[in-house]
């Protein structure tokens, strides 16, 4: 599997080359393929063998640990534009290594978890393939190494995350929650472009490692603090922030593995993916700091507010999903070593536990039909396991000594406890979110299970194994990590916190219980906070929601706005655009006409030169006054017959016109075919009974007169203007040339007919053929006044008989 | 000569696009013949005039005789001619048909492919 020191395009690369990288993106999409025929010959056991995929990855990427952390960085490209410098490359450094483990390691829980959340529902095989490509789509979100095949990846989550909160698509709810998160995160995904592609621009980088090398340079362009913008535009939206975070509650209609994955774990990480990843690049300044302290500050104590006022189980996560969201680009802007290595370890310790609460909270609706906290209790003798994982991940939430959440929590808290204004403002809203997530969080623990057991619409029941073997092993590993500190110092901080921060760093994260620590005392804060959250949970939940109410709007009521703004105002241009009046529509295109004729002139000021009077000899005279006073004639005759043939009278000038100037040929074609013309427009006009009258009032035929005179003008300044220019006659040479030695004709114009341009000319008979047919048809159709339907023949015969 | 061609064609244009803007079906009719003339027209002038030597080589050559017509603007001109005329010949038999089913020679009266009351769309999900 692994080409270490290939040579070939991709040599140039580096060393270390290893194509499994660019595999592990599409492995899941293959597998994706074939899934809902694995899930009909495997029935129940789908989601085990359907959990081998990401399980290898998993495996696969393990070996890359050890190189990853003595700072080898691993490559992979495969050229797609390369006109363009766009190729499907990957790299794995820290970052992207730490993203990988975690997406395909609880990826793999979640397969199985589907297998038995799902299981029986008809549309399961279809599930486990969107889940598959979602899979494939974030891991080459965080291996991709070429800019645009990020965004690709980027996109292509949108897309799996649509396709997954609609997956129950009969719901209307449904149905409005994917599109929304679709419009919003997909609208970020066109800011990130404009944003990636302002800075490939400026840099002349198309790579993130490419761009990594010019770390520092980007912050003194022009355009940095527009590529920032719309950068982080698409970070927000993806990673929920505060405006664009209405979505990710309601994305909560998706079903429960998906929340699980999707919206905790995995896919809004993706927004703090790219700012950790773009932290060298775009970080360190000002504007900096305080876009992503203030917009992720407040998601934090918005997320951490209204976690505290939802009943749904879901809900609650999902709002304390989306204070961690804000936390952690909230610590990302602060950018400090301590600030960088408490979010990632908070990151990882999120993941864990809200992935294994979020399998927790579908367990309990599995178990017993509800998700309403207030509508359950003393559960713990009926899902005992499941209680289990509940207290292992809230463990890990509330941040209490040895878990994972605890060495994050005392790592953050560390980054702002030394500094004076903004952090000890910022080191209060920190503990402010953390006492209220960790209320929720131990509300979803203990609530369902303690205090005496309340009905539920199903009897209480245990999931099995595929629904808690998940959150129980993601729970003990969130709980029993600070047991290993030096192995987590070594193989995840160091090369992690370097590539976020662009230099060596060494980590000395150990576990201690030290008073003298002033992170500590802000720990015992938080713990003391959140305590007298939990006592008083039924009257703040009021309170904020008493808050809300009198609020009375919301980001969800706005979208629905905008949508529907958005509905009506197409409508509005359809209806002003699109009204209906043939009349309308032709004046406006022959209004443009004109204009598009002059503009170049009167712009460029290329005006053709006065032509002189012409002289010509009496017939050329005499044809052109016949022609114009044939066409004077069709607009003032009064009869339709009379107006048919002064159509043929100036049809005949033209022919006249051509004959005289060297084109038998067309002369010919044109006698024919103006009086066949002639002959059938007399033939159905005499079936109806109109007049050729013009029925315009005298105002619109001047409006009319004056827009046809102007095209007509415009038309004949232009043709003036190409007359008085040099003609290339090269392609007529060349038919001169060549037309009797190699065509072996002597009419020039026909051979150009049959021969150089034969094809054309089949096309042309082509036309002719269809229209023939289509009159045939029109003609045949069993008509309004209910004729025998004979052809266009049928007005000659009657008029002979 | 190509001076007073282009005013014939400025005319032909004129008379055609004029016509075009009527709302009656015929009159549109007869606007779209002369447009197929206007057009022809253009296209031959562009080509430059010359005196009445058509372009086909002598029995004895093998090139045509100096100052012959240019050509390329004729092969286009006769595949334009034709399809002009199918294409006419197609409009004729619709406007006819058209006439018959709606028995309505003013484009104002034809709402059939967009009514007037056409349905607001739906503000839904």
């Amino acid at each position: 599997m692994r080409f270490f020191g290939l040579d070939g395009p991709g040599a140039e690369l580096g060393p270390s080359l290893d194509f499994s990288i660019a595999l592990i993106a599409v492995a899941p999409f293959l597998a994706a393929l074939v899934a809902p025929w694995i899930k009909s010959f495997t029935g129940a056991l789908a989601g085990w063998v359907l959990a081998i995929v990401p399980a290898a990855i998993f495996a696969l990427l393990l070996t890359f640990v050890t190189p990853v952390a003595e700072n080898t960085v691993v490559k992979a490209a495969l050229p797609w534009i390369p006109s363009y410098g766009i190729s499907f490359s990957f790299f794995i450094d820290g970052l992207s290594l730490m993203f990988g483990l975690l997406i395909s390691g609880i990826g793999t829980f979640i397969v199985i978890y589907s297998g038995g959340y799902l299981a029986g529902h008809p549309h399961q095989g279809r599930f486990f393939s969107y889940m598959l490509m979602f899979m494939g789509s974030m891991l080459g979100l965080v291996l991709a190494d070429n800019i645009f095949t990020l965004f690709v990846f980027w996109e292509l989550t949108s897309i799996t995350s649509f396709l997954l909160i609609g997956f129950d698509h009969s719901r209307q709810a449904a149905r409005r929650a994917a599109i929304q998160a679709l419009v919003v995160t997909g609208a970020g995904g066109l800011a990130l472009l404009a944003g990636l592609i302002l800075m490939s621009v400026a840099s002349g980088e198309n790579s993130l490692t490419g761009l990594l090398t010019q770390a520092g340079t980007m912050q003194e362009q022009p355009v940095y603090l527009l590529a920032l913008i719309l950068v982080l535009i698409g970070a927000f939206a993806k990673s929920a922030q505060v405006p664009f975070h209405f979505w990710l509650p309601n994305a909560m209609e998706a079903p429960t593995p998906v929340s699980a994955y999707l919206h905790s774990a995995t896919m809004v990480k993706a927004g703090v993916y790219l700012i950790a990843r773009m932290s060298p690049v775009l970080g360190g300044t000002p504007e900096w700091f305080w876009i992503l302290t203030l917009f992720g500050g407040l998601t934090l104590l918005w997320g951490g507010v209204l976690a505290v006022r939802q009943t749904d189980l879901k809900q609650i996560l999902a709002y304390t999903t989306l204070g961690s969201l804000g936390l952690l680009v909230m610590l990302l802007g602060f950018g400090t070593k301590e600030a960088v290595l408490g979010a990632i370890l908070y990151l990882c310790a999120h993941s864990f536990f809200k992935g294994g609460l979020f399998m927790v909270a579908g367990a309990i609706d599995h178990g017993t039909g509800t998700r309403d906290i207030t509508a359950l209790g003393g559960l713990r003798e009926h899902l005992p396991v499941t209680f289990i994982a509940a207290v292992l991940g809230a463990f890990s939430m509330a941040g209490f000594p040895i878990a994972l959440g605890f060495l994050a929590k005392e790592e953050m808290y560390l980054a702002l406890v030394h500094g004076l204004w903004p952090d000890l403002f910022f080191l209060a809203v920190l503990i402010a979110g953390n006492a209220l997530m960790m209320a929720a969080g131990i509300l979803i623990a203990t609530k369902p299970f303690l205090g005496p057991l309340k009905p539920t619409p199903h009897e209480p029941h245990e999931g099995g194994l595929p629904l808690w073997i998940g959150p129980v092993i993601l729970g003990v590993m969130g709980v029993s990590a600070g047991l290993f500190t030096d192995w987590i110092n070594h193989y995840a901080l160091n090369p992690i916190g370097g590539s976020v921060t662009n230099h060596a760093v060494d980590a000395h994260i150990h576990l201690a219980f030290d008073l003298a620590n002033p992170a500590v005392w802000a720990s015992l804060a938080t713990w003391a906070l959140g305590a007298a959250i939990i006592w008083q949970a039924d009257a703040v939940r009021s309170a904020v929601r008493r808050t809300g109410q009198a609020i009375g709007w919301t980001f969800d009521i706005g979208f629905d706005a905008l949508m529907f703004g958005l509905i009506r105002f197409a409508d509005r241009v359809t209806r002003t655009l699109h009204h209906g009046r043939l009349e309308w529509y032709i004046l406006l295109l022959f209004s443009v006409l004109a204009v598009v004729l002059y503009a170049p002139m009167l712009i460029t000021g290329t005006a053709p030169r006065m032509a002189e009077f012409p002289v010509l000899s009496f017939y050329e005279w005499g044809a052109i006054l016949i022609a114009a006073a044939g066409l004077i004639a069709i607009l003032l005759l009064r009869t339709r017959l009379t107006a048919i043939v002064a159509l043929g009278i100036q049809g005949f000038a033209v022919a006249l016109i051509f004959l005289l100037f060297g084109a038998p040929d067309l002369a010919f074609t044109q006698f024919m075919v103006e009086t066949l013309s002639v002959v059938i427009l007399a033939l159905v006009m005499t079936r109806l009974h109109l007049d050729a009258r013009d029925p315009r009032e005298f105002e619109v035929a001047l409006r009319d007169g004056a827009v046809a005179v102007a095209a007509a003008t415009g038309f004949a300044v232009v043709l003036l203007s190409v007359l008085q220019l040099d003609l290339d006659l090269s392609l007529t040479e060349f038919f001169n040339e060549t037309s009797r030695p190699l065509a072996h004709g002597r009419n020039i114009v026909n051979v150009i007919l049959v021969d150089y341009r034969a094809i054309d000319t089949l096309g042309e008979i082509s036309v002719v053929m269809a229209a023939g047919i289509a009159i045939m048809a029109l003609v045949r159709l069993k008509g309004g006044d209910g004729d025998t339907p004979r052809g266009i023949s049928r007005p000659t015969e009657r008029r002979r008989t | 000569m190509e001076t007073a061609l282009v005013g014939l064609i400025a005319l032909f244009f004129a008379v055609s696009l004029y016509l075009l803007l009527s709302k009656s079906i015929i009159r549109m009719l007869l606007g779209v013949a002369i447009l197929g003339n206007a057009v022809n027209l253009l296209i031959f002038t562009t080509g430059r005039l010359t005196a009445e030597i058509p372009p086909i080589v002598p029995e004895d050559a093998y090139a045509p005789i100096q100052g012959s017509a240019n050509p390329l603007p004729q092969a286009l001109i006769l595949t334009a001619i034709v399809i002009g005329f199918a294409m006419f010949a197609f409009l004729l038999v619709l406007g006819y048909r058209a006439y018959q089913a709606l028995d309505a020679d003013n484009t104002d009266n034809m709402r059939l492919a967009e009514p007037e009351d056409a349905p607001r769309p739906p503000l839904s999900y």
